[in-house]
């Protein structure tokens, strides 16, 4: 899941930033987390930019099969039972 | 009352006998009729369920008791369960179960008296999960922090959704929602509100679901107290979040949530976090680590820069030390050369002044001169004999010139008186005085006749 990955690779920068602040380590050795880091930042944005703007209806169907479209306004109307919802908010 | 009773009193006058069947029917009428529709409030006892399904009880007071029954369709709408010893309002019809000849209220619907029959329910279904284990907080899951896709479960209707909606992509404005549309209330409701939780559970492509509606009654609200919805939120592979009614709506269904939120819209907020504050941190941690990673590169140089001057710095002390160490030793000779001079100079002198002083040179010069010096001394005490012989004998000659017994000769006589104390003026004598007269040569005693001093004649 590129959810999962993502905040891996948030977490790890985290990490790699709080390394790299505590001082102690040798140039290379942080010359060589920093690469890392900047490795994932770059793949974090990359998740981010690929990230596409969805939202689908699930729909479990009398058979047991399951259905998915696209939500639109239209399926508030069509999902709008008479008895339903009068108290709501 | 106008019911069969009153007729069954005029029907008696012609002596009209009925079968115990005839007169149950009757008093079953009469009583159907009568009590249609009656509230009763007792306490239960003798509680029997059989496998039927029906309830049966009586309802008793102080001093008298009822039979009741709950058929089965009653039964399962009942929201709580029933107890003995429960005290109770029902609402139901009088009627006769006629193979024994019993009257009995048959019960429609029913609750416990003082609290609400949603309120006992919501107690005990959830004292029954709890022990379960179905609320234990060791079985909350963490949320994901940065959730790809999210699941829904609530109504496509009402204002719950599109705040849900609007919340999650104002924040999050990529972020794919998947929302399995369900019934919120009413019957049925939450067996729906289950299964689209299993739905998206196997559809498995959101990392969090929402589960909820917006606000309502305590009646509106049930169906996330039913039993199957909470199982559902427990039983959940993915993390739920609650989000039923307002703040002060408490569900069953929010303690079997890894997460409850006061309200759909807060729900929204829990689950995804801010996009543009998210890539600010992501920008500020990259600019952090490059920030500290230059400056670490800085200091090295720097370090190197000052490690190179430090040598640099050696190699010149060492040949400044080399230089001075030449001076040194230089000056170490000529110093030590001048004062080895100087020393030389002054042993010299001290020898030369010793050689001045040596006694050699008093002896030799003395065995020339101690001749000499005796010569001389011969010399002078010839000389001082000589001088000193002619003195004494001058000094014999004035000796003798000055000797009385010298002027003696020339005729003077000394006269002495007593012991010899010489009469040298004329007080010294008086007469009668026995007086010695010397003369050159002897002498002789003389009587002194009259004193006559000069002047007294």
């Amino acid at each position: 899941m590129a959810g999962v990955k993502f905040e891996q690779a948030m977490a790890r920068l985290e990490a790699i930033v709080g390394e790299l602040e505590k001082g102690d380590l040798p140039l290379d050795e942080s010359l060589r987390i920093f690469e890392e880091g900047i490795r994932l930042s770059k793949n974090c944005l990359r998740i981010l930019e690929d990230a596409e703007r969805k939202v689908e209806v699930l729909v479990q169907e009398q058979n047991g099969k399951k259905r998915i479209h696209a939500f639109t306004q239209a399926d508030e109307m069509e999902e709008k039972s008479p008895s339903e919802e009068q108290s709501e908010e | 009352m106008t019911g069969p009773g009153s007729d069954l009193v005029k029907t008696t006058l012609p002596r009209q006998i009925f079968t115990v069947t005839q007169l149950t029917a009757f008093i079953r009428t009469a009583l159907e009729t009568d009590f249609a529709d009656v509230w009763i409030e007792g306490e239960i006892s003798n509680l029997r369920a059989p496998g039927s399904g029906h309830v049966y009880f009586s309802l008793k007071d102080k001093a008298s008791q009822i039979r009741a029954v709950l058929f089965r369709s009653a039964a399962i709408r009942l929201l709580f369960g029933l107890r003995e010893g429960m005290h109770i309002v029902a609402r139901g019809r009088l009627t006769v179960y006629e193979p024994r000849g019993e009257y009995q209220i048959v019960l429609e619907t029913m609750e416990p008296k003082g609290v609400g029959a949603l309120q006992v329910a919501f107690e005990q279904l959830k004292g029954r999960l709890a022990k379960e284990g179905l609320f234990d907080s060791a079985k909350k899951r963490s949320l994901p922090l940065f959730p790809k896709s999210v699941g829904i479960v609530t109504s496509l209707s009402g204002a719950a959704i599109r705040d849900m909606l609007s919340v999650l992509h104002r924040r999050w404005p990529l972020l794919h929602v998947v929302i399995a549309p369900v019934p919120v209330q009413g019957e049925g409701a939450g067996h729906q509100i289950a299964a689209g939780v299993q739905c998206l559970n196997e559809d498995g492509r959101v990392d969090v679901i929402i589960v909820g509606r917006g606000g309502g009654s305590q009646e509106d609200l049930w169906s996330f107290n039913e039993e199957v919805v909470v199982r559902a939120v427990a039983e959940s592979r993915i993390p739920v979040v609650s989000a039923v009614g307002h703040e002060i709506d408490v569900t069953l269904t929010d303690f079997a949530a890894d997460v409850r939120a006061p309200t759909p819209s807060a729900a929204a907020e829990i689950v995804v976090p801010v996009l543009s504050e998210t890539v600010a941190r992501l920008r500020s941690l990259t600019m952090r680590a490059a920030q500290i990673v230059s400056r670490h590169c800085r200091s090295e140089q720097r370090r190197l820069e000052a490690s190179r001057l430090k040598l640099r710095h050696v190699r010149f002390r060492l040949q400044l030390e080399a230089q001075r160490a030449d001076e040194v030793v230089a000056r170490l000779t000529d110093g030590l050369s001048s004062s080895l001079l100087a020393h030389k100079r002054s042993l010299d002198r001290i020898n030369g002044t010793l050689i001045e002083h040596s006694p050699l040179d008093k002896i030799n010069r003395g065995l020339v001169v101690i001749p000499l010096l005796v010569e001389r001394l011969h010399h002078q005490i010839r000389a001082v004999t000589s001088h000193r012989r002619h003195q004494v004998q001058s000094a014999i000659a004035q000796l003798h010139n000055l000797s009385p017994l010298s002027v003696l000769g020339r005729g003077y006589a000394i006269v002495t008186i007593g012991a010899g104390t010489v009469v040298k003026k004329i007080g010294d004598i008086s007469s009668g005085d026995e007086v010695r007269t010397r003369i050159v040569d002897g002498q002789f005693d003389c009587l002194v006749r009259r004193v006559v001093p000069d002047g007294s004649v």
